[in-house]
């Protein structure tokens, strides 16, 4: 599966979709992230056939798509809200890709009988979609996306209407069933725990551009620019200026005079500006040994349990978060403490420059 | 689920413990039920009350209209209020050979009693039926007076018609006072002289035709809005937001202008020196002397009652379409559908509840429809209201015809609504 420069304009003023290159391997997971509004649908939807590409070629194992109608595409989909037919039974909802494909009534029945089951639903055949619970309805969704065993399938956002707890608990099926099947995923989210849980590789979407694809834990990681280390986990992000780069790491004088050393990721040499950015559980309150020291107060604290959410002024930053881990030992803390923070090199990613 | 496994083995044995065990009772040891119910009252009574207007009102201008239009329909007290006597005696005669003479001198008396004006009105009503029977009547109701017993004799001597067996069945047929006659009117039957119910004269038949072309008049006029109001329906639910309020308004303007005004558009524009007509002759589709006659007969009844009835059709259509998600054709075309068969296969039953919802508006609506086939119908596309109609405003008798054909009429709907409840359900109906 393969996009080779695909652009697409719905107004013909604005580009939703600006110039996509992506290659998906067989049998791959690979997750749109995106906030709404950063073309990530709009990738699903001119995969699937129901838009076309404004400029650019799609192909599927080597054969153009992009003109093709998309009951000519073969490829299953799982949406939203399921679409489930309302007026069919499950059993009727799951043989529908059959009987259009024309297969013997012996072979549909075997074949919604085994789909049911995978999805450990057999014995609901016989009930309306209406009849089931949200999960249940989202595994007749899934089953019925596969049930004509296509080699890529779709989802849209297909968690989105569920429970938290059922939401995770469908993350781990809906991985089971893909590495069982051995069947291509493209899966459109814009949450980022169910783009990182389940995927192999992540493509994070902003402003019609990939930002990065990558797998989750280099995405994680090693964010290969600002809006990345914003949008996936929580980020502290302190502005300055490069003032020396060399072998990989940089000097960085933030805007307090401050001079620290960062991994140089994504900056245009000596003299620009940069953003560092910070995992707050990489930053430590004390005498850990690290890289980097600077002078913080400790502002609000917050007890979650397994850890202690420190909020922190650091270099001019009062929204510097630290995680605590709650070992027992950090009992000294308290609000409007001078503490000294610390972090590794490697640890601190200096960015593209944003505002704020 | 698990946890709907586990509602579901709940609910029976939760149910079972209710009904087997002794009856659920309040704290205080009532029974629940009788508590419920007097908890229940007082929200009832107002219900009711708030109602109760509305029942009132309905009582006073549509059930008790029909309830006397369907009992004056069959109604018939004239002629036993006339011939008291006559009806008394003539019940134990079985309308073999003559009656008896009883019954005679219960002629002669009512003849003798009776008022010019009263025998007048009983000969014109026999005469209707019996063609001579006027004569015989107030004949012997001026040789009445000097009649001497046995009657019989009497007033066969007086007038031989009295010797005819026919004129005493139909006085015998007339003396009761419900008859289904203007039912078998309203069906082109009649009685015949020998008292048979047999069809009328072919030139005299007009009723049955009427009703059947108003039956299939409506049917093509729904078909017709099915036709033009899907699509339109369709567009609506499917257009972006403003340019379907725009294309609402467009829909909704004919509810907003006069019936008349609508029907009476239609004769400037199909009459035959009207727009359409002299569209055609200037754009040499037809000559001058050969403009098509579009109005006054059932062209112009289905045209105009087609647009006046769209509405209808569209607005349960659009009611319904606007809940079927487009993720759901989608989908159907992802699992391999095309388009038309996604259409059939998913959209059109979805949309199924609002198609019945307006086929049964705009049927019944136009199977009683009176204003536009009377302006429009000309002769031959008039429906069966306009016959009532014109009915309703002649003699008595002719009143308690059209009460009859109305009665048919109304009947017919609600066989019509019976047949569709069966078929589609009309719980299932969304009318918007």
């Amino acid at each position: 599966m393969k996009f080779d420069g695909v652009q697409k304009s719905y107004d013909g003023e604005t580009l939703v979709v600006k110039d996509l290159n992506l290659d998906i391997a067989e049998g791959e997971f690979l997750t749109m992230l995106g906030p709404s509004g950063s073309g990530k649908t709009t990738c699903l939807m001119m995969l699937a056939g129901f838009e076309p590409p404004t400029h650019g070629a799609i192909y599927l194992d080597d054969r153009e798509i992009s003109q093709l109608p998309p009951h000519k595409r073969g490829i299953g989909m799982v949406f939203q809200n399921y679409a489930l037919f309302p007026h069919m039974t499950v059993g009727e909802n799951l043989a529908y890709p059959l009987k259009v494909r024309g297969k013997s009534k012996a072979e549909i029945k075997d074949r919604v009988d085994r789909a049911l089951a995978m999805v450990e639903l057999s014995g609901f055949g016989g009930r309306r979609p209406a009849q089931l619970s949200g999960g249940q309805q989202q595994r007749v969704a899934v089953a019925r996306s596969l049930v004509f065993e296509p080699n890529l399938v779709l989802m849209d956002e297909p968690l989105g209407a569920l429970d938290k707890q059922l939401r995770e608990q469908m993350q781990y099926e809906i991985k089971h069933i893909h590495e069982n099947l051995g069947v291509t995923v493209v899966y459109v989210t814009h949450d980022q725990t169910e783009a990182l849980t389940m995927s192999d590789r992540v493509a994070v979407f902003n402003d019609g551009v990939i930002q990065q694809l990558s797998p989750p834990e280099e995405l994680y990681e090693d964010p290969k620019n600002s809006f990345v280390a914003q949008f996936i986990g929580e980020n502290n992000k302190l502005s300055g200026s490069v003032t020396e780069v060399s072998n990989g790491t940089c000097q960085v004088t933030l805007d307090t005079g401050v001079t620290v050393t960062a991994k140089a990721v994504n900056i245009d040499g000596k003299g620009s500006r940069t953003t560092l950015s910070l995992r707050p559980e990489r930053v430590f309150i004390g005498d850990a040994a690290v890289d980097n020291r600077l002078d913080g107060r400790i502002e609000e604290l917050i007890y979650l349990g397994e850890t202690i959410r420190a909020r922190l002024t650091v270099a001019g930053n009062d929204q510097f978060i630290v995680k605590v881990p709650n070992h027992g030992l950090s009992e000294g803390l308290t609000e409007g403490q001078a503490v000294t923070v610390g972090w590794r090199t490697a640890d601190c990613h200096a960015l593209d420059p944003i505002a704020g | 689920m698990t946890d709907t496994a586990a509602t579901a083995g709940n609910i029976p044995s939760g149910r079972a413990a209710g009904t087997g065990a002794a009856p659920l009772t309040t704290a205080d040891g009532q029974p629940l039920k009788v508590a419920l119910r007097r908890a229940n009252r007082r929200a009832r009574r107002n219900a009711m009350l708030l109602v109760a207007p509305l029942f009132l009102f309905l009582l006073f201008t549509y059930t008790i209209p029909i309830v006397q239009m369907m009992t004056r329909s069959v109604m018939n007290p004239e002629i036993a209020g006339y011939l008291p006597n006559t009806t008394e005696a003539i019940e134990d005669w079985d309308g073999e050979g003559l009656p008896g003479e009883a019954v005679f001198a219960a002629m002669v008396k009512d003849l003798n009693a009776g008022g010019r004006s009263t025998i007048g009105r009983v000969a014109a009503r026999l005469n209707a039926e019996l063609p001579g029977a006027r004569s015989t009547m107030m004949g012997s109701m001026r040789a009445a007076e000097d009649l001497q017993a046995p009657f019989k004799e009497a007033l066969i001597a007086d007038d031989d018609d009295w010797g005819e067996q026919r004129i005493w069945r139909l006085i015998k047929r007339e003396t009761r006072t419900l008859t289904p006659a203007y039912y078998l009117r309203a069906l082109d039957f009649e009685y015949n002289q020998d008292g048979e119910v047999v069809a009328r004269p072919p030139s005299m038949q007009v009723y049955r035709a009427i009703f059947w072309q108003t039956a299939w008049m409506s049917a093509l006029i729904t078909f017709l809005t099915i036709l033009l109001g899907y699509p339109v329906a369709h567009l609506l639910a499917t257009l972006p937001l403003k340019s379907a309020n725009l294309l609402m308004i467009l829909v909704l303007l004919p509810f907003w202008t006069s019936l008349l005004v609508r029907t009476s558009a239609w004769i400037v524009l199909l009459q035959q020196n009207g727009v359409v007509n002299e569209l055609l002759v200037f754009l040499h589709i037809v000559d001058d002397d050969g403009r098509i006659r579009m109005i006054y007969n059932r062209i112009g009844t289905i045209v105009a009652m087609t647009h006046i009835l769209l509405p209808f059709m569209i607005l349960p259509l659009y009611s319904v379409m606007k809940t079927i998600p487009p993720s759901l054709t989608r989908a159907a075309r992802s699992m391999g559908a095309t388009p038309l068969r996604a259409h059939l296969t998913v959209y059109f039953p979805l949309t199924i509840p609002g198609l019945a919802a307006g086929v049964l508006l705009v049927f019944i609506l136009a199977i009683g429809y009176y204003i536009t086939p009377a302006l429009v119908g000309g002769e031959s596309g008039v429906f069966i209201s306009n016959l009532i109609a014109d009915r309703m405003t002649g003699s008595l008798s002719q009143l308690r015809l059209a009460l009859a054909l109305a009665t048919i009429l109304l009947v017919g709907v609600l066989v019509f609504y019976w047949l569709f409840n069966r078929l589609v359900g009309v719980e299932r109906l969304k009318f918007g």
